[in-house]
């Protein structure tokens, strides 16, 4: 089977990252069936698709986390294959299982894995097993405070505390001392519980459903630095090069770049060896992303999780690289192992354009009334809404990604502070604001930061 | 007096305090839920509640009436 035979390709998500998979889809020459909500009826990712379903309310659990309803809407579309994108159903083995035994093709990586990756005490163990670094912390769940105490005593504070299934940085916290992490516990407990509801409630109980909680050593000023990988049929797996993604507020992604301005040659080398490491100790097929702290005064670096699918920040990959992952997801999970020629060159970063207030990062969804995007040399972007649509409560607050790659730092952060003047967002808040002061940053502007930077910035 | 409102489009997700509860500064009065976010809703001063304006699952707009503190 090659990609081209793949059959219609179903996008189980929305907004930005469906407008971006349909448009691979369709310049491989296959049909793209798009799913959506009644909210999202009006976004551009349904308009482009070649055929769009309706799915059910805005409220996720009811369309988007049903798998009976993308399954029901694949069956009725002829769909060849599902792609699941990123949140949602895509690191969900019992989905991805469901669409096997539908007879449909999965694109990312198998069942097993998902399952073995998605649990992160187990994802942790696993690669000290393989010789991965990995940071001090609990190899078993711990389930209650008394327990969390006792590792958090042989650990040593700071503590980080979060879900052992959970994502996005929901339930984390750090605690710097036992009262710090009785309020943190309760944090990610009450996060765990919420995780287990909503894949019950999803009728898919697997990996992500877990209540139990994880205490690792928490590394202060350190670097989030992550490397794609990509696993091929024939065994091979690949590094595709690195991700700097410290700047991060709640524990949450807001710009990526690539090259990561914190790590050197040697550095680079043992991350990706041992990302590759990583994926061949799992047997990983499809793109992945294995994420790592960093200690850049140190150059050393532990393992911190890794998400078995495409990731919100691939494009600054893409932009280094040439490549195209969302076509080499398809043609992995076609069966095709490509032969790839890893050259980064040039410098990429990504500005994730949020609905909310660039002062305290609160949610501050509303109707566009009016959007003009940059474009140009070195200039792309991924957005998924345009002038007319509402930016709902419902869904995440990512707008639009706003990606600059230039011949070095220095050109790519000048046409960043270009491409964010030029950009325009009215009707829902918008942090375009800060991204614009986060680019006269002294420590952003030398490279020299870690994720401590945001919450200095607003101290 | 103090009136609490909605700082945004949210999802009443949790209401923790009563009518007729005597708060202090700071405390939790019910937790909103906005793209995918937890939202807790605090009370800028000490009293008791006088009025609860919202009920789980309400969805709010931005500047409702949440709760009245006296």
């Amino acid at each position: 089977m090659t990609a081209e035979t793949l059959g219609p390709v179903l996008i189980a998500n929305r907004g930005e990252i469906a407008r971006r998979i349909i448009r691979t889809v369709r310049r491989m020459g296959l049909r793209a069936v798009a799913v959506h909500s009644e909210a999202d009826a009006g976004l551009p990712f349904v308009r482009e698709a070649d055929e769009a379903v309706l799915i059910g309310p805005a409220d996720p659990a009811q369309s988007y986390l049903d798998p009976a309803r993308l399954l029901e809407a694949a069956r009725a579309t002829g769909a060849g294959a599902v792609h699941p994108g990123y949140g949602f159903l895509s690191e969900n083995a019992a989905f991805a299982r469901a669409v096997i035994e539908a007879g449909l093709v999965w694109i990312g990586p198998s069942p097993e894995c998902i399952d073995r990756m998605g649990d992160k005490i187990n994802a942790r163990n696993l690669m000290e097993e393989a010789g991965v670094p990995v940071a001090a912390g609990t190899r078993e769940p711990v389930t209650d405070l008394v327990a969390a105490l006792d590792a958090a005593e042989l650990i040593g504070y700071p503590v980080m505390v979060k879900t052992a299934g959970g994502g996005g940085g929901i339930g984390m916290s750090v605690a710097r001392d036992d009262a710090g992490l009785a309020k943190a516990f309760e944090q990610a407990a009450r996060a765990a519980a919420r995780f287990a509801a909503a894949a019950a409630a999803g009728g898919a109980g697997d990996a992500l459903a877990g209540p139990a909680v994880l205490l690792e050593r928490y590394v202060e000023r350190a670097r989030h630095v992550e490397v794609q990988i990509l696993g091929l049929p024939d065994g091979r797996v690949l590094a595709l090069g690195e991700r700097d993604c410290s700047v991060q507020r709640r524990h949450q992604k807001v710009v990526e770049e690539s090259p990561s301005p914190g790590i050197g040659p040697e550095l680079r080398e043992r991350m990706l060896a041992a990302a590759v490491r990583a994926g061949e100790a799992v047997g990983y097929v499809g793109a992945g992303t294995v994420e790592c702290l960093v200690d850049a005064d140190a150059q050393d670096f532990v393992f911190l999780e890794m998400n078995t699918r495409l990731q919100v920040e691939h494009p600054v990959t893409e932009l280094v690289t040439g490549l195209d992952l969302v076509e080499l997801q398809l043609r992995v999970a076609a069966g095709e192992s490509p032969e790839i020629t890893v050259a980064p060159t040039g410098h990429a970063i990504e500005f994730r354009v949020y609905a909310e207030d660039p002062k305290r990062f609160l949610p501050g969804p509303g109707r566009i009334t009016a959007w003009d995007e940059p474009a140009g040399d070195g200039v792309r972007v991924d957005s998924g809404y345009e002038v007319g649509n509402t930016v709902s409560m419902y869904y995440d607050p990512l707008m639009a990604k706003l990606c600059v790659v230039g011949a070095d730092r220095t050109e790519a952060l000048e046409l960043g502070r270009k491409a964010v003047a030029e950009f325009t967002v009215e009707g829902p808040k918008s942090n375009l604001p800060f991204c614009a002061e986060l680019l006269e940053n002294p420590a952003f502007v030398a490279g020299d930061y870690d994720t401590g930077l945001v919450g200095r910035m607003r101290a | 007096m103090a009136e609490v409102r909605a700082e945004m489009v949210a999802n009443v997700w949790k209401v923790v305090v009563r009518e007729g509860e005597a708060v202090s500064e700071g405390d939790t009065l019910v937790i909103l839920e906005s793209m995918k976010m937890e939202i807790p809703v605090l009370a800028e001063d000490g009293g008791v509640v006088s009025q609860l304006q919202v009920a789980e699952g309400d969805v709010i707009q931005e500047g409702d009436l949440i709760a009245v503190i006296d």
